[in-house]
Parts: structure tokens; sequence; C-alpha cells
């Protein structure tokens, strides 16, 4: 087990160290020019000779990528050129919004999802399998921007049933801020009417983001209840007179779930990907929506830094996800 | 694939006639057939789009702006008079052209790692499958976002970032196809009558390997539609006044409420060509493996 344990934390580590050679090579290579980025057209020599004194690009490669390194390891990741402010503030500042939109998002997708699954593998070629599996289908190719737009229209402008675009009404004072999480601190000063109002805010991007998740955890679950509902060990539990619901729940679920459990942690990565698209949709002001201005301004460091912290936290929720499965998966601790 | 069985009543009576392969095609999976029949209808679409077209893509009917579906522009005009119809057919093109490139960079790409991965000793293989593993590291579309804004924004840019972004799918794929078959007999006879490397992977092994490779290239094609409109919306991919898809919408966005078909058709198509490759894609996992029936 702590073999296991430790060898995948090193793995981790290992990604993530080839993580930073990616972005140095992506930031410091690709673009033609990282001192006209930075700079601008019309920068005076002596700022061009400042600059690459202070970030170290006089100096050779492997050099600059240590410095880099070390940069990074002390949160440091360079001055944003369109907030003039350093990324790792801004960062700061937008990842909580993210976090709880993902977050939001990933309920969603397990909450809607595992009971689809669930359902289409007990009840499959019938009618509830056949229209669960179509809906998963066409979550699945939904461009979660247009879906956005369209929820937006109809439940916002149209219905006036749920707020529009924010975190939070622009008539509402936000509570103080203390996790940057709007609802834990809205809980936390003990402010119902911004409670509320932000979870109303926070619905119809959940759903627009957490839709392709469900599609694919939808998927994954019927498949790995329908692998299991074969095993012997079910028939046995049946044959026992175990009541039905008890061997779907307990047997067969938690057995399925082994391998649901990877496909959850790896759809993190596509809420992180969809919140890209939905935060512009929303004028959500986190992470993706930092990243989107950012590069359209060629603002490179904030651009780098959103690109790396999605990366460790994407890695990050999969190595949780993996020591969980060691934990359902007693095989997997004694290999 | 084929089911030997006895027959239980004389040959004679079980002796049909042959149906099309495209009709056993059918039967076996519905599925991959609905799909390949939408394809078949976009990339039709796409190549008689200049004759289909009622209006050309960039022709501007300012008097017209904004008006809802009718006889000679079925789906209605965009914000700048434009026939929402024949920019969806030329869109088509586009839309094709980045799910092949992209299928075709990814894929090669791709199997080319993942085939030396399997192939080479094991510390080729632990370099590469690491490598694989940092690319993996990353969201998608995020890694693909920081590489198209690295390059600069065209659409162009969008299909080398987004096969950047997906090869490493191919990769894995690839390389366990290798493991499997390296140990087949026919590869060691391969060997043992003295076939190079290059000549065993590329002769003996990539022909049998191929099947999961197709269906990942259907799938991939997909998300690289779906990725490439992502982008263009957030304006790292097609630029305006192109008729992508991606840029129909986001050009749009803002008469959701008021002409609703100006972002929404863009929209449908890019959701009926996902679902078109999708399908396709589990249906040839069907065909392709059979083991997976059991548990469908």
């Amino acid at each position: 087990m702590s073999r296991y344990l430790l060898g995948r934390i090193a793995s981790t580590g290992l990604v993530l160290l080839g993580v930073s050679v990616l972005t140095f090579f992506i930031a410091h290579i690709v673009p033609a020019d990282p001192v006209l980025a930075a700079l601008g057209q019309h920068a005076r020599e002596e700022q061009i000779q400042a600059y690459r004194r202070a970030y170290g690009l006089d100096r050779p490669v492997v050099m600059q990528y240590v410095v880099y390194m070390g940069r990074l390891m002390r949160g440091d990741f360079g001055v944003s050129i369109r907030t003039r402010r350093p990324v790792a503030e801004d960062l700061r500042e937008f990842l909580p919004a993210t976090l709880e939109l993902g977050g939001a998002a990933w309920l969603v997708a397990l909450a809607l999802g595992i009971p689809a699954g669930i359902l289409s593998a007990i009840f499959k070629d019938r009618i509830f399998d056949h229209l669960s599996r179509i809906a998963a289908l066409i979550g699945a190719s939904m461009p979660v921007f247009w879906l956005g737009l369209l929820l937006l229209g109809y439940f916002y402008f149209r219905l006036r049933w749920l707020p529009g675009p924010g975190r939070l009404d622009i008539t509402l004072s936000p509570p103080p801020e203390r996790t940057g999480l709007l609802l834990v601190d809205a809980l936390l000063a003990r402010d119902a009417t911004a409670l509320v109002n932000g979870l109303r805010h926070l619905v119809l991007p959940a759903v627009t983001l957490g839709l392709f998740s469900t599609a694919v955890v939808a998927r994954m679950t019927r498949s790995a209840m329908l692998e299991v509902l074969l095993q012997d060990y079910i028939r046995t539990a049946k044959a026992k007179g175990l009541p039905v619901p008890r061997v779907l729940l307990v047997h067969a679920f938690r057995n399925a779930m082994i391998p649901t459990l990877t496909i959850i942690g790896i759809s993190f990565g596509s809420l992180l990907s969809g919140a890209v698209l939905t935060e512009t949709v929303f004028a959500w002001p986190g992470l993706g929506r930092y990243a989107t201005t950012s590069a359209i301004s060629l603002d490179f460091p904030a651009v780098m830094g959103v690109t790396i912290v999605a990366a460790v936290v994407y890695s990050i929720i999969n190595l949780i996800m993996d020591l969980l499965y060691v934990r359902l998966d007693p095989r997997v601790r004694y290999d | 694939m084929t089911e030997v069985r006895t027959p239980a009543v004389p040959i004679m009576a079980v002796r049909r006639r042959r149906r099309p392969w495209f009709v056993l095609w059918l039967r076996r999976s519905p599925l991959a057939a609905a799909g390949a029949v939408i394809i078949l209808t976009f990339a039709a679409a796409a190549a008689a789009a200049p004759y289909l077209a009622l209006h050309q893509p960039q022709a501007q009917h300012l008097e017209r702006r904004l008006e809802p579906p009718q006889p000679g522009f079925p789906l209605g005009l965009d914000q700048l008079g434009r026939d929402i119809l024949s920019r969806i057919l030329f869109g088509a093109q586009l839309s094709l052209m980045v799910g092949l490139v992209v299928a075709v960079l990814a894929g090669t790409l791709g199997t080319v790692v993942g085939m030396v991965a399997g192939f080479a000793g094991v510390r080729t293989d632990n370099v590469l499958m690491r490598i694989t593993d940092v690319f993996f590291a990353f969201p998608s579309l995020i890694l693909a976002m920081a590489i198209a804004a690295a390059l600069g924004p065209s659409l162009f840019n969008a299909m080398v970032a987004i096969a950047l972004v997906t090869w490493p799918v191919y990769a894995r794929l690839g390389r366990a196809q290798v493991l499997v078959l390296r140990r087949q007999e026919f590869v060691e006879a391969a060997r043992v009558i003295g076939a190079s490397d290059a000549r065993v992977i590329f002769r003996h092994i990539l022909p049998n390997a191929v099947s999961p490779l197709i269906v990942q290239a259907s799938f991939n094609m997909g998300e690289a539609i779906l990725i490439a409109a992502g982008l263009s919306f957030i304006g790292f991919g097609a630029q305006p006044p192109t008729p992508e898809w991606g840029v129909m919408i986001s050009e749009g966005r803002d008469y959701i409420t008021t002409q609703w078909w100006v972002p929404t058709f863009p929209g449908l198509a890019i959701l009926l060509a996902v679902t078109g490759f999708n399908l396709l894609g589990d249906g040839l996992r069907d065909i392709l493996d059979p083991r997976l029936r059991r548990a469908r």
C-alpha cells in the first residue's frame, strides 16, 4: 500500500515537473520574442536589456529553465501585462470562483449521471435505457458555450426564472471575503440573501458546465454496472435471497464505482476546459474568463499561470481519485 | 468474428441470398450507420456548398439584416444580412477539414510514439509514456488555448494546437496494441525470418492494431470540431468574417433573445456533426471489438 502510494505521489511529482518543462517551452521558445510580447514594439533598447537580465533571458536555455523553475517553486508566475499585478495574486483572486463553479458542475454530473447510469443498466434495452443513452450522446456532443447561450436566453431573458450573468446581483453587496468561495463566505457571514442569490446565479452555469460530464459519468456507470451485474457474486447474493435494492446498491454499485471513479477524476479536466467557455458566456469572474481576456491581450504570463494552475489542480484531483481507488479496491493494495 | 454454428437444418434451407454489405452493416450496428449517414450528409453538403448555397457566404444584404427564416433565406439572416444557411454550408467545409487534419496529425504522431514505446525497450517506453502523461495532465482546451495563443490566432494554428493536445490517446492505444501483438506467433515468425523492426511494426503489427485507432479517430474528429469551435468562440481559432461555426455563434451571441436563429442554427450544426462522429465511433467500436458487445 505505502509503496503504491509513494510511487503514485512520485509520478505525480514527475508529471508536474514535465508540466513545467512544457509550459516553459511554450512560453519561452514558441513566441518569436517574449521580450517584445511583454514590452511592446516601442520599448527602448535599455528597457529590453533590463527585462532580459531581470528574467534571465540573456542566459543559456537550460539556465533560463532553472530560473523559471525556481520562480515557479516560489509561486512567482511573473507580472501580468494586462493587470500589471503579479499573476499569482490574480490567480488567487480568480481561482475560488472557478472552483465553486467546477464543484457545483461536478455535483450536477454525479447527481444526474450516476443514477441515470445505474437505472440504464438495470433497465437495459428498455425505454429508459434508450432515452438516457441518447441524452448522454447528445450531452457529449454539445458545444458547451452554445448550450450556455441557449439556457441564458431562455431561463433568464425570456422566462426570468433565474438571474443572469455574474456571481451575484449587482444590487447586492458581496459578503466579506474570507475564502473567496462566495457561498461559503455568505454562510460564514450568515448572509441568507447573498447565499440564496449566489445559489440562483450558480444554477445555469453549473448545469451548462456539468452536462458534458453528466453524459460521461452516466455512460461509464452504465457499462461498469452491466459488467458487474454479470458477475457470480451478484448471482450468489440474489440466490441468498437478499433484497434486490441491497444487491444493486451494496454489492453491484460499490464495485461498479471502482472504474467509474477514474472517469470522474478525468471528467474534472473537461470541467476545467469547459469552465473557460462557460465563464466567458456567463461573465463568471473565474480563471477561465481571466485566461481568455488575458490571451486576447497577449498577456502571456497570465495565460501560462492559468495553464499551470489548471494542470496542478487536475493532477491533484486525479491523484486523490487514485488514492480513493486504492481504498475501494483491495486488489490494488496488495499487488 | 464469424460465428461457426452446426447447421440444425439441412444446408439447402439455410442458403440465403447474399445481402449487400451496407444492409449487413446497418443490421449489425444501426448506430454506426446513423453516424455514417450524418457525416456523409455533411460531407456531401460541404463538397457541394458552392452549388447548394443560395448566396455567397460573405454577401451582405444589410437592408434585410436579422430577418427571420424565409424563402430565399431558409435559416434567416445574421447581423450583417448574410444568409445563415450558406454560411453553415461553407462552415461544414472548415469543420470537416479541422476534424480530418487533426485526426491525421494527432493519429500519426500518437500512433508512431505509441508503437515505438511498445516495441522499444523499457527505458524508451518509460520516457515516452511519461511524456504522454504530461500532456494528459492538462485540461485539453486550456493547453490548446495556450498553444494557440503562443502561435497566434488562426484556424491553422488551432488545428496544430488541437492535434498537439489530442495525440496522447492514440499513443496509449497504439502502445497497448503493440504490447499484446508483439508476443503473437506471426510477429515472432516475421522476426525469425529476419524482418527489420520497422518492417515488423509497420507491416505486421500496425495492420492488426488499427481497429481501436480508427475508433479513436472517429471520436477525435468530433472532439476536434468541438474544441476548434470553442477556440474560435473565444477568439483563438478562425477569425471573422470566416464562416466558421464557432465564429458564427460568437458573432451572433447578443441576438440570442431577439433573433434566436442567428446563434442557434450554427450551434445545431456543430451538435449534429459531432453527434455523427460520436455515433460512428460507438458503432465502430461495437463492430470492431466483439469483447465489448457482451457488456452493452
